[in-house]
């Protein structure tokens, strides 16, 4: 296989700031104090940085912090800047610190996503938020969708998921064993927002929000900065809490960039993401030994299980149901700090982070000998993944 | 939905907004290539298969399938009241052309994946709103 450009960077520094359903404080003061720990985590100091990369960045409907912001709280003199929202989803702002570090045009790339969610004002029109970054208050695609009440990405993936269960036969059950592994993980998450036990019974039992989709459907807004240093491999044997190898990025969007004309009602645009990973492997869905995959609905996480390979088309909900395959001693556990559906919204950034402990042996609920892990973040026609490994690839 | 209509937040840029207004005369309106033939939805400045400029409005029977819908439970917009059901319909001129709309005129438990329905319009200010209600004019 020739070179794959994305191994010559390693993430060597991960950390998080406080979280909280509402915390009251600023984007940028969260961003900062998860900055400063990542940086500090990875060895360095701030004179080191020399790169930026945040999503969604200026103009983002739904960000905490601009690139910018974090550029002048920390004084940076950086060489390569980036932040934006027309990305590969949220992991897009990773994608692309990989690709100024593998390019030579920075060294120490600071990497961030920042939300205010919860202490953020509720979703209306002109409001933006739930998947739909500045949705509202533009003749764009959202319109229409907005006037019919479809204002949020609910709404959306409501719709596949039913047609999913219309298809495939997959359960309610099915789909809450999602959200009961990501609570039973989340119980030993010291951030997770909801630790309370949760049954498939609790979760039958709740309220429609869009049906097919319960609230425990549905992740949960939070406040919260997740920082990450992504760096030259050459730096691998100084980072003093171990080095993760970036094997391969899945970036693809083959099919059309739309939540409502994506040509298959059952799947979404990860189905192309996922396949373009692997494309750029010798790596297979075997070595995976856990998976981190977005649950910013639950249905979302079944899409990429099935996106990723870890079971045919279609097979997503048999493969969950019960938790057994997806639980820590399952054949591939899934979202170990309990997801966003339990430790909120951090936009595909906790299970970045999640990744990264388990590849340093660090994780609160340990998968034993974890050397491969599949991140997969963001829904609908914004989806990006990206292949780890415990050291450099 | 019960009750008066919901507020449509209809926001129009110069290539939908004969979308919006065609159900003045009854008729619902898809944009379609004037070389190719092929459907374009949502329209734009060409043809996205052959790249022709000539591109325009033009009436189809509004007649589809609902291809997946959900019951929305929660209020998500203010005048929106639950529960109301959000449907993506294929139009049988073209199924790849699937149009986001409310099911309206039945109740919520008699929409299924399948369901034949047509078009209705509901004025909102100086917009037609395209809904659809289960087909009547034809036979099951
Ligand atoms: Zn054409």
């Amino acid at each position: 296989m020739s070179e794959r450009m994305e191994r010559r960077a390693v993430i060597s520094g991960a950390a998080q700031s406080e979280v909280g359903r509402r915390l009251y404080r600023t984007g940028i003061d969260l961003t900062v104090e998860a900055a400063l720990r990542a940086v500090e985590d990875a060895g360095l100091t701030t004179a080191d940085i020399d790169g930026v990369s945040t999503y969604p960045g200026f103009g983002g409907s739904f960000g905490g912090a601009m690139g910018a912001e974090l550029h002048e709280a920390l004084r940076l003199s950086l060489n390569w800047r980036s932040a934006g929202v027309e990305t590969a989803g949220p992991l897009g702002a990773v994608h692309n610190a990989i690709l100024a570090v593998a390019t030579g045009l920075a060294r120490h790339v600071l990497v961030f996503r920042t939300v205010v969610e919860g202490s953020g004002g509720p979703l209306r029109p002109g409001s933006g938020g739930g998947g739909g970054g500045g949705m509202a208050g533009s003749a764009g695609p959202f319109q229409f969708m907005i006037p019919y009440g479809a204002a949020s990405a609910a709404c959306w993936v409501a719709c596949y998921a039913r047609r999913h269960m219309h298809d495939y036969g997959t359960t309610r059950s099915q789909l809450g064993a999602i959200a009961v592994n990501g609570r039973a993980n989340a119980v030993a998450n010291p951030k997770a927002i909801y630790t309370d036990p949760m049954t498939i019974d609790d979760y039958l039992a709740v309220r429609m929000v869009s049906d097919p989709l319960c609230l425990y459907d549905c992740d949960v807004p939070c406040d919260g900065s997740t920082a990450v240093v992504v760096s030259h491999r050459d730096y691998a044997p100084d980072a003093p809490a171990g080095a993760v190898g970036v094997n391969a990025m899945g970036t693809a969007i083959r099919g059309r960039p739309s939540w409502d004309q994506f040509d298959d009602l059952t799947s979404m645009m990860m189905r192309h993401t996922a396949a373009s990973m692997w494309e750029r492997t010798e790596l297979t869905v075997d070595d995976v030994d856990t998976a981190q995959l977005y649950d910013g609905f639950s249905w979302l996480t079944l899409a990429w299980i099935e996106a990723m390979g870890f079971c045919g088309k279609g097979e997503s909900g048999a493969f969950v149901e019960g938790g057994v395959n997806i639980g820590p001693d399952g054949s591939v556990p899934l979202n170990t700090s309990g997801g966003q559906l339990s430790a909120g919204r951090l936009h595909g950034f906790g299970h970045l982070h999640e990744a990264v402990m388990q590849l340093r042996g660090a994780a609160n609920i340990q998968v034993p000998g974890c050397e491969v892990v599949a991140v997969g973040a963001g829904g609908g026609p914004e989806t990006g993944c990206l292949l780890l490994t415990k050291g450099p690839s | 939905m019960s009750g008066d209509n919901p507020p449509r937040f209809v926001l129009a840029s110069p290539e939908s907004e004969f979308y919006w207004r065609s159900g003045a005369d009854g008729r619902l309106r898809i944009q379609r290539c004037g070389e190719c033939s092929r459907w374009v939805h949502p329209p734009g400045p060409a043809c996205p298969f052959c790249h022709s400029r000539r591109v325009g409005p033009e009436p189809v029977a509004g007649t589809g399938t609902v291809a997946t819908y959900t019951i929305n439970r929660k209020e998500w917009i203010p005048g929106f009241t639950p529960p109301y059901v959000f449907a993506f319909v294929e139009l049988d001129e073209d199924p790849t052309v699937r149009i986001g709309t409310n099911i309206v005129d039945c109740e919520i438990e008699e929409v299924e994946i399948g369901m034949r329905v047509e078009v209705l319009f509901e004025e909102s200010g100086e917009w037609h709103v395209p809904l659809f209600r289960p087909a009547v004019t034809e036979g099951t």
